[in-house]
């Protein structure tokens, strides 16, 4: 299971950086969806069907939205990038390099404390639900609900959804607030 | 335990692309990414060797049912995901209408 | 937004009744199956994506669409509400209780209130993705005016 889960995330991970570097935007959205998709089947294997679902369906969506954004823009992108190529000036420079310098004292960073938690973490599959230890016990009797996510999600857990609920309407009210035109003429 | 260590790496090929890009469509590839690799650690943690998904049903060992707990942490999660993603996306179809330009160093030098 | 070739209509008729119904039939059994709100709510705002996508955007009053997903959103989030002070208010007085009778485990009709958390929540994802679509696909429009 270890070693199939392992090729899978080498494969996602490969996409990803092809992703970051790639010349077009369109190709780029693709190889997001590589990401995305074997997320997907890393859920099926990892025994969550429910985020298998919820996955795939939000993936499509966020992929069509995204397309649909980039979609008259890629070719203007890219003339854009030869322009400056051709011009002289070199696609690494000092604030290029800043970046990067950032991003490794940032990996640094997160490379000690991920360090200092995987030393108190289980290893891979040997995992005892202590917290979850009684949802899974009583959580069928006490809710009803034969699907256990289900049954902690809107029982035990009602807050969270209260909470997840609300972002997303807030989330919907700004995408309207950001996107209306009238007003501003 | 390698398979921590790859998610890890996702990470932080994900923060790679967010801090270095000067596109901001690649930006928000790059913090999807990360926001990816946090799911698939969070559900990682929760599964036991020959566990079965977490539904009661006739005859089921209770024991060796995977945590039900992070996937319902993570299941709220990726529809909030989507909803910041639509409205990162729409504030970059904005600024792109001002600036007609993704790239961010033009909208730099524009500003005031 | 132009529509597209007859083929994909035709396919669209066919295909985009049986997606509707698979996920109210998501939705209804979140409490058995894998699946549940969120997926079914993402399953119908699908159905008009797919719906808009291949029949352009004059097949549909977009803007009055728009307005109506806003407003069946901010009604499943107060429905949704609703049922958690009527659990405040009726039995254990606790919010988020399950007031209604617990039935067998494995029935259809089972699990007090969560078959109506489900649906709450379903309709409310459904119509929020649909309004978030609908408004990047008006943006469009006038801006290529």
């Amino acid at each position: 299971m270890e070693i199939t889960l392992s090729v899978l995330l080498l494969f996602m991970i490969f996409g990803a950086i092809y992703a970051l570097f790639a010349s077009d935007l369109l190709s780029a959205l693709i190889s997001c969806g590589i990401v995305g998709y074997g997320l997907v089947i890393c859920f099926l294997l990892l025994r969550a069907p429910d985020l298998a679902i919820v996955q795939i369906v939000v993936e499509t969506i966020t992929l069509i939205i995204m397309v649909a954004v980039v979609l008259d823009s890629t070719r203007h992108d890219l003339r854009e990038k030869v322009l400056i190529r051709e011009k002289g000036n070199s696609y690494i420079n000092a604030k290029y390099v800043f970046n990067v310098l950032t991003v490794l004292v940032l990996a640094l960073f997160f490379l000690f404390f991920f360090n200092q938690a995987i030393d108190k973490l289980d290893a891979f599959g040997e995992h005892t639900t202590r917290m979850a230890k009684a949802y899974i016990e009583q959580g069928a009797e006490r809710t009803g609900s034969a699907n256990l996510v289900t049954g902690i999600l809107f029982d035990f857990r009602g807050y969270d959804t209260l909470g997840e609920a609300t972002i997303l309407f807030t989330a919907v009210v700004g995408v309207l607030t950001i996107l209306r035109l009238k007003g501003h003429k | 335990m390698i398979v921590f260590i790859l998610c890890f790496i996702l990470f932080l090929v994900g923060l790679f692309g967010l801090l270095t890009s000067r596109n901001i469509i690649k930006i928000i590839i790059g913090l999807s990414f990360m926001e990816f690799s946090v799911y698939l650690f969070l559900v990682l943690i929760g599964y036991i060797e020959g566990g079965q998904a977490p539904i009661v049903v006739e005859g089921i060992d209770i024991q060796m049912i995977v945590d039900p707990l992070p996937q319902a942490m993570v299941l709220t999660a990726i529809v909030i995901g989507l909803a910041t993603k639509a409205m990162l996306l729409s504030t970059a179809i904005r600024i792109y209408k001002k600036f007609r330009s993704f790239d961010i160093r033009k909208i730099r030098s524009l500003k005031g | 937004m132009q529509g597209m070739s007859p083929i994909v209509k035709k396919v669209t008729q066919l295909v985009m009744g049986f997606i509707f119904v698979y996920g109210i039939y998501v939705i209804t059994h979140g409490h058995l199956t894998p699946g549940g709100g969120f997926a079914g709510g993402a399953f119908l705002s699908g159905t008009f994506i797919l719906l808009v996508l291949s029949f352009g955007s004059n097949i549909l009053n977009l803007r009055r669409e728009e307005e109506e997903a806003s407003e069946i959103e901010g009604l499943a989030i107060f429905t949704f509400l609703l049922l958690a002070v009527v659990g405040f208010l009726i039995g254990m007085r606790v919010f988020f209780g399950n007031f209604l009778p617990k039935g067998q485990i494995g029935e259809l009709i089972s699990a007090g209130v969560i078959p109506l958390y489900n649906i709450a929540v379903g309709v409310e994802v459904g119509a929020a993705l649909l309004t978030i679509f609908l408004a990047l696909v008006i943006y469009k429009e006038e801006i290529s005016k």
